[in-house]
């Protein structure tokens, strides 16, 4: 076996090690520098591809915010307070039958809902007068249905119940349907924004996904996207 | 080698032997024959290809390999099905919301072959998880994932996380019921995830609906991404075998230097 090799430290100046043409104080040999300087000018020619290649997968779907839009859905005469109406909204813009999502939509009734909200956006366009549920089950997002008979909501993927106010009665989901915002102009309702409520039916204006619990803790490890429409009042 | 008896023919169609004195002329037959070697020894001499080929095809392997060890040879088989299908499948096939569902029916109903393709592509991917999870198993009870074979194991470990990736964004692209709700799960699950979830699931819708760029980013991570990861990575898995060699199943002893038993006393 041969002896554990040692070699004395170099010389910290290159001109101690008596390389030729060397500054007095210089610390790094000029093969060194170049090399440095070559791999330095790889790598920001391979980031002058592979940032911008990034920004523009990640940028657009995770901070681009949607533009507000409303759908008007009918005369508000037409939506009772005891049952619910289904409308069909567009949601995504020029996508066909994919960007279309059902809402259940009816008129506030202080007996099950209690006192309207004052402060939900355009309440003096009659904002509060209506409840427009989401069909989207808040276990992993498949589409409930009402079932009228049994005044339920009832998902078909992995059996979530809600009861009539969209309040969690059974199954795997994590908090009530989320709701739509709504007004009323043109003597039309219209349909606007989503937004998510936990289960004191508390406003979260930037709608989470499915799946994401908004009590206690969860309001906090579940943050608000930038990709979600933004209400201007 | 002995010579067989020429068949009984008449004189004349026998070939004449040349005479002592006559020099043989190259027959353009003999030419022909030698082309093909000719031209490999030509790329040969240029690359030294037959090396590493000799290296990776002429191995030793341990006594007592078996019918398992093929199970790695069949997933990249079932890998290499799915690349050549798929490659024909985006022939036909329009990631767009609007024409996916129905490029898809046109392939299985109309085009020539389509619905064997397609089911090729189908089925191949289930039998390539199938195969790989037999294969894992096969490394496991062999041992052959110990020493110093361990970074295989986690390059095989990577290349299936990479396979269920294929498995899932492949599930969109018929664009059926099925697929859309299976993908709207899917990112749900993703989203779940604490405080980067929501935003890893926009990543992967491209924003907080499913739009019109979730289906070509699928399409996109499907196609080229994942693919491209997946062969380099087989490569650097099938590099590490031949330079580590394979294992002898668990059931073999070694063989004794018969200098070193001694008689019993």
């Amino acid at each position: 076996m041969p002896a554990p090799r040692r070699t004395p430290p170099k010389p910290k100046y290159t001109s101690d090690r008596l390389i030729p043409g060397a500054f007095e104080g210089e610390t790094v040999t000029r093969r060194r520098a170049m090399s440095l300087a070559v791999h330095a000018g790889g790598g920001i020619a391979v980031a002058t591809f592979a940032l911008p290649a990034l920004g523009f997968a990640i940028g657009s779907a995770v901070f681009e915010r949607p533009p507000v839009r409303w759908e008007a859905v009918g005369d508000p005469a037409d939506f009772p307070n005891d049952t619910y109406i289904p409308r069909v909204i567009t949601t995504v813009p020029g996508t066909g039958e994919v960007g279309k999502t059902t809402v259940y939509v009816r008129a506030h009734n202080d007996k099950i809902d209690g006192p309207k909200d004052p402060n939900i956006p355009y309440a003096d366009e009659q904002g509060g007068d209506f409840v427009a549920l989401s069909t989207r089950c808040m276990h992993l997002g498949c589409p409930v249905r009402f079932v009228a008979a049994s005044e339920r909501f009832i998902c078909p993927c992995h059996g979530g119940v809600y009861t009539f106010t969209g309040e969690v009665a059974g199954g795997p989901p994590v908090r009530p349907l989320d709701r739509f915002y709504v007004r009323v102009r043109n003597s039309q309702l219209e349909i606007g924004p989503r937004y998510s409520v936990n289960s004191e039916f508390e406003r979260f204006p930037h709608y989470r996904d499915p799946a994401q619990p908004l009590d206690g803790v969860g309001q906090y490890l579940y943050p608000g996207r930038f990709s979600t429409p933004l209400m201007d009042n | 080698m002995p010579k067989l008896p020429l068949p009984p023919l008449p004189k004349m169609l026998n070939p004449r032997p040349p005479r002592p004195s006559e020099v043989e002329e190259v027959k353009p037959l003999d030419q022909a024959k030698e082309a093909g070697i000719h031209a490999v020894d030509w790329i040969d001499e240029r690359t030294s290809l037959s090396g590493a080929l000799r290296w990776v095809m002429f191995r030793k392997v341990p006594k007592g390999t078996n019918w398992f060890y093929t199970l790695g040879s069949a997933t990249l088989f079932a890998f290499l099905s799915q690349a050549v299908t798929g490659v024909f499948l985006a022939m036909y096939y329009t990631p767009s919301v609007t024409d996916a569902y129905e490029s898809t029916r046109h392939i299985t109903n109309e085009v020539f072959l389509g619905e064997f393709v397609r089911g090729m592509h189908k089925w191949g991917s289930t039998m390539m998880v199938i195969l790989i999870f037999l294969h894992m198993g096969r490394v496991f009870f062999f041992g052959a994932y110990k020493y110093p074979r361990e970074m295989n194991w986690i390059i095989g470990f990577v290349l299936l996380i990479l396979t269920f990736v294929m498995s899932l964004t492949g599930y969109l692209l018929p664009f059926d019921q099925r697929s859309y709700w299976a993908t709207i799960v899917a990112a749900n699950i993703t989203a779940s995830g604490p405080v980067v979830g929501p935003y890893l699931g926009d990543f992967l819708r491209g924003g907080a609906e499913f739009g019109a760029t979730t289906l070509s980013r699928f399409y996109s991570i499907h196609m080229l991404l994942v693919p491209g990861l997946i062969a380099a990575l087989i490569g650097a898995h099938i590099y590490l075998v031949t330079k580590l060699g394979t294992t002898a199943p668990p059931w073999m002893k070694a063989d004794l230097d018969e200098n070193l038993v001694e008689d019993e006393v």
